[in-house]
Parts: structure tokens; sequence; C-alpha cells
């Protein structure tokens, strides 16, 4: 553990801000993480032969997808006014990133959900020119989308980090790993309870290789944080990321273990998902956390001076 | 600091502004704050900022407690168990000059061999307990306006995604309120915890708008000074030019501490600290932490292209593990 160190502050009170952000937006880290996943998922499976999985995969993308765009124009002071994030692109801003990441994603993912309405189309409709195109330009759609996946899991990652918040921004290093490993462990998780065993197999590989991901990168994390680590292991945010790694070890667990059972594998889902959850809930609380109490501002920033002038002190 | 003067020229003139006037700034000499308010006052009405709550904070005469989207200006007011300079308090002060000891600032002075003399004042001790009358009682008052910093690397500006965060032809920072919408993003970027969403009833004025000091950006187009150095009744913030405000600060500063007042330094005036210097900039008398300001901040984008190459790194290992969990199985389900 770091020593404790002694600060002063101005009564305690703090010297950041914790950002506006309500459960929108770890919500949101959730899904666009499912979303990512799914169409990386989805695509495999169209490849692949699978056509449960990959039907599965594709709804699941949509459905999260929806629901992240909900969650982020939600959180909007002004909601209206969502469109003024085309105004501009911004590489210094990852949420402007963010944004054009997900205006070339959305549509694909849509239209790769969309051709799996191709069987419920009448006769004619099917034959029409548009109708025969369907499920390719799904595939092409649904191969955009699982090339952007990773891209919409990861960069949130980058969008809690580059804050002055104290504990997402000592995390920027592994945040990343543990975003698209908490990612991976959901959507394989949501294809465990979607897809029958006999097409399930990537998924399962997916959920315990997204797992170990999460898991491990957590780790190493937080070994790299110095004091900002506390508000991980306290309060609200600890109880979190507790339960997250009870449920994403139980879900990699079982989904091991259930190879055959659909009862056991779609067990191990909810448990993965609910993992995700938690992982992203928690890490969102730790940071604001972090933000409230001075402590793990000025710390830091401390120790960085005394460090500085111990080295340009002679002798 | 003079061989570092030139590099504070307008970062505006690096945006494509055709020949913009010289940056603009305030230095704000906390030395000299009385903690009147007429800043905080001055800058409401003139930028029509709406009351932001009117409890009492129980923690010092200080009850506007902080910077935020209804507060542009906040003097801080912090008591000490300290002295100030080389001032002594719990003095008798009969046959002191006041005037004469005043002019003789410009050295420092001599340990005082004076003896301490109960004045019968109230004392600060229960009754009857030790240590009241007699023994000296170091003790000062700190008064700091604070503000929004205009520093030179801006966070909330460069993680903006609607450019309403915008550098204006002065070199200043300011929030477009009919382009914001309240994405919040620039709030937790900020390493000063300056700007903020303002909550209320919908409707409202700037309404869950980000909302900060705008260095009174109506005023300056105007040429006059900003509202609260307008009101300022002692010169303790001074707005000018940043090039003069630094050399000024830097006079300052150097008399302070040869009139014994070791603890004075300057905080913003640095273009290599880590926002490049601020527009604002403040001479203190203690840490920066004990006025609730960040000792070293950093902008936060400083790291970004780091954090980019990290994104990238975990993008593409998802990537290939999607790729991997389905080619590693050809046959065997
Ligand atoms: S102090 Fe904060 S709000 Fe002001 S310019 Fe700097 S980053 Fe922006
Ligand atoms: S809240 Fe407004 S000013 Fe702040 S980052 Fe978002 S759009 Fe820009």
């Amino acid at each position: 553990m770091v020593p404790d160190a002694n600060f002063t502050s101005y009564y305690g009170r703090p010297v950041v801000k914790p950002s506006p952000w309500t459960a929108d937006i770890p919500a949101y880290l959730f899904m666009g993480g499912l979303a990512g996943g799914s169409s990386l998922l989805g695509a495999g499976a169209d490849l692949s032969g699978r056509p449960m999985l990959r039907r599965g995969a594709r709804l699941a993308a949509l459905g999260a997808l929806s629901g992240s765009f909900y969650a982020l124009v939600h959180d909007l002071g002004r909601p209206a006014r969502f469109h003024h994030m085309l105004r501009v692109a911004k590489a210094t801003s990852p949420m402007s990133v963010g944004t054009w990441i997900l205006t070339a994603y959305g549509p694909m993912a849509g239209l790769a959900a969309v051709s799996e309405a191709t069987p419920f189309l009448s006769r004619r409709m099917r034959r029409s020119v548009l109708g025969r195109r369907l499920p390719t330009v799904g595939r092409a759609a649904g191969l955009v989308a699982a090339g952007l996946g990773p891209a919409v899991a990861s960069y949130t990652a980058v969008l809690l980090a580059d804050t002055a918040t104290p504990t997402w921004h000592a995390a920027r290093r592994d945040l990343p790993l543990v975003f698209v490993g908490s990612a991976s462990a959901a959507a394989g998780g949501m294809g465990l309870i979607l897809a029958s065993p006999q097409e399930a197999g990537p998924a399962r590989r997916m959920a315990i290789a997204g797992a170990a991901l999460d898991l491990a990168a957590s780790h190493t994390m937080e070994s790299g944080m110095g004091v900002t680590v506390e508000p991980l292991h306290e309060g609200r945010a600890g109880t979190l990321l507790k339960a997250a790694k009870a449920f994403t070890t139980a879900g990699a667990a079982l989904a091991a273990v259930g190879r055959r059972r659909r009862d056991v594998s779609a067990l191990a889902g909810v448990s993965l998902l609910a993992g995700s959850v938690c992982t992203r809930f928690g890490l969102f609380e730790a940071g604001q956390q972090s933000a409230r109490d001075p402590r793990y501002t000025v710390v830091p920033q401390r120790e960085r001076l005394d460090q500085h002038a111990r080295a340009h002190t002679p002798g | 600091m003079t061989a570092t003067t030139h590099r504070s020229s307008n970062p505006a003139a690096q945006l494509g502004y055709d020949q913009p006037p010289a940056r603009k700034g305030f230095f704000t000499d906390t030395s000299i704050c009385i903690g009147c308010k007429a800043c905080e006052v001055a800058c409401k009405e003139w930028n029509m900022v709406p009351e932001d709550g009117l409890e009492l904070s129980g923690m010092s005469y200080d009850n506007t407690q902080g910077l935020g989207a209804s507060t542009w200006r906040h003097v801080a007011f912090i008591e000490q168990p300290k002295s100030l300079g080389g001032q002594e308090s719990n003095l008798q002060h009969e046959g002191v000059d006041a005037l004469a000891l005043a002019g003789g600032m410009a050295t420092s002075p001599a340990p005082s061999t004076r003896t301490q003399v109960d004045l019968g004042m109230p004392g600060t001790v229960l009754p009857g307990a030790e240590g009241d009358a007699g023994t000296a009682t170091p003790f000062r008052w700190l008064m700091e306006s604070d503000v929004c910093k205009h520093c030179t690397h801006a966070a909330c500006l460069d993680v903006c995604p609607t450019g309403a965060l915008f550098r204006t032809e002065f070199g200043t920072v300011v929030v477009q309120d009919d382009v914001c919408n309240g994405c919040g993003y620039c709030v937790p970027a900020c390493p000063y915890g300056v700007i903020e969403k303002r909550e209320g009833p919908t409707g409202n004025d700037a309404v869950g708008l980000a909302q900060k000091c705008t260095l009174c950006y109506d005023r300056l187009k105007g040429d006059l000074e900003p509202a609260c150095a307008k009101a300022c009744p002692t010169k303790s913030i001074q707005f000018g030019d940043l090039d003069e405000l630094r050399e000024r600060a830097q006079v300052r500063v150097d008399q302070l501490v040869a009139a014994g007042e070791t603890g004075a330094r300057l905080y913003g005036h640095d273009p290599d600290d880590g926002v490049g210097g601020t527009g604002a900039m403040f001479l203190l008398l203690d840490e920066p932490e004990v006025y609730g300001l960040p000792p070293d901040p950093v902008v936060t984008t400083r790291d970004l292209p780091e954090m980019w190459r990290r994104a990238v790194l975990a993008a593409v290992t998802m990537l290939a593990g999607g790729v991997a969990v389905f080619a590693r199985e050809r046959g065997n389900r």
C-alpha cells in the first residue's frame, strides 16, 4: 500500500469537479461494449455458417446500440442539440472521435440487423431486387460493423481517462484493455444465451478470453495507480468491483464447464453480462469518488513536485 | 523570468486570428485582498449570473465555497495559526507607528524584543486554561479571489466535442451558449475544477449548459476591463496584457520576499508548467492546495497520444481475438 501522505486542502473541498454524468454514461459504456463485441461475433457467425448465433448477435448489437444512443442523448444538458456534436471533428476530444466512430458504426450494425428480416418478407419482396440483395448487404455491413466494433468498445476508456479525474486518468494505460476484455466477455455471454450449444463455440471462447483479459488487465492496472487506486476498493465502487470480479470469474468458469448444456451456458452468459455491468458502474463510480476527495488530486501532484525537487537538489 | 516572457505571446496567433491583440489576463495579488467580495458581486451583476445557494458553509467566513456554474469569481478565506511575514499578534500596540512600519516594508524587520502584554481582550481558550494572554498565538487570514485560469493549454477546450468552447482573439477561453449541448465533458477535464454544468429548472437561463468566467469577453471587445478588476478596491485583481502582468507579478513577489514574507510565490506564471502557463496568475502566500488550487496541474490531453496508442492496441487485440475464436475451430464446433 502507498504510505499515508499528509496533505493540505481548502477545508476538505474538492479541487477538481466530478463529471456531471449520470448512470446513463456507465450504462452506455456497457452497452457500447456489448454492441461492438456482438458485431464482431455476428460477422464471424455469418462467415462460418452459424445462423442462430449470427441472428442473435446482430440483434443484440442493434439493441445495445439503440440503448447507447438513447443514453448518450438523454445525458445531455440540452438533448435537442445532440447533433451539435457533428459540427466539428476533433482528435483532442475523445467524445468527438467517439461520435464519429458511432456515426460510422451505427448504420452498419443497424443494416446487418435489418437483413435478418429477410425470412419474414413476403415471397414477392424477397424476390425483388432489394430483397435478393439483402443478405449480401447484411454481410457487407456486418463486416464493416465488426471492423469498427472494437473501436466502439475501446475508445470509451480514453473518454474516461482523458480527464482530470484522478482515478480515471491514472488508469489510462490499461483501461482500454479492461474495457475490451469486459466488452468481449459481455458479447460472448450474450451469444451463450442466444445460440444453441452446437453454434455457441466461438461465443464461449470469446467470453472466456474476454473475462480473462478483463481480470488480468484490471490487476495490472491497479498495481500502477498509486494512491488513486483506493477508490476502487472502497464504498459503493468497491462493492461493485468486488461483485464484478465474482460475476466475471463465475461466468467464465460456468462457460467452460457448460459446453453441452444450454441452461448452464445461459447462466454463464447472465453472470458475464452482470460482471460487465458491475465493472463499468464500479469504475465510473470510483472515478467520481476520486474527484470528490481532494486527497487524490493533491497527494500525487505533491509527490511529483517533491520528487522533482529532490532530483534537482544537489547531494 | 524575463527570458520566458516572449513565449507568453498570444496563443490566438497560432489559431488563424489575423493580428490578434496582446494576450489579456489577470494578475490576482492575494497579499492585498481584503476579502470584500466586490469581485464576486460585480461579476454576478455584469454577467447576470444567478444566485447559487444561500447556505452557510460553517467552515469559515466563506459561504460561496468554490467556483462553479454560477460562481465565476470566488473569494477563498483561510484562517491559519501562522504569522503573516514579520507581523506579530497579541502585542501591545501603543507607541507603534503603523505607518512608519508600513513604509519600511522593503527591509526585513528584525526579530521583535517586545514583551507580550495582556490587553484584556476575550481569550481564545477556556477560562482558567493555560496559554492565553502572554502566549503569542501566531495567526493570519489569507484571502484569494479565484477565477478561471484561461489556460494556455486548456483541457476544457481540447475535449469539447461541439466546438462550443473556443479561444478568443484575446487568448482567453469562452463557452458559446448557443453551441454547447451540455455534454459535460469539459467539467471533469478542467484540472482546476472551474467549469460546471448549470443546474436548475429547465428553461431558465443557460440551465444544462457549461458555464464559467469569460474574462468579460463582451467588455473586452468594448475596450473595458473585466467587471471584477474594475470593482476591486485594493487592486488585488489586476487586468492587462499578460506579458506586462508577468513582469509586475515578479516585481511584487520579490518585494514581499525581501520584506520577510518568505511564503510569497507566484502561481500560473510559468509557461513551462503543466498547462503552459495560465492567463490568470496569482501571488499566493502559502502552498496552492491551501487555497484549494492543485499544486501541479497538468492538462490531461498532454497524455492523449499515449492513450490513443493504448486504445488502438486494445481494439486490435479484440479484433484479433474475434478472428481467433472462429479460426481456431474448423470442424470441431
Ligand atoms: S481553468 Fe479550467 S475552465 Fe478555465 S481554461 Fe483552464 S481548463 Fe478551461
Ligand atoms: S458541456 Fe458544452 S462546453 Fe462543455 S464540453 Fe460539452 S459541449 Fe463543450
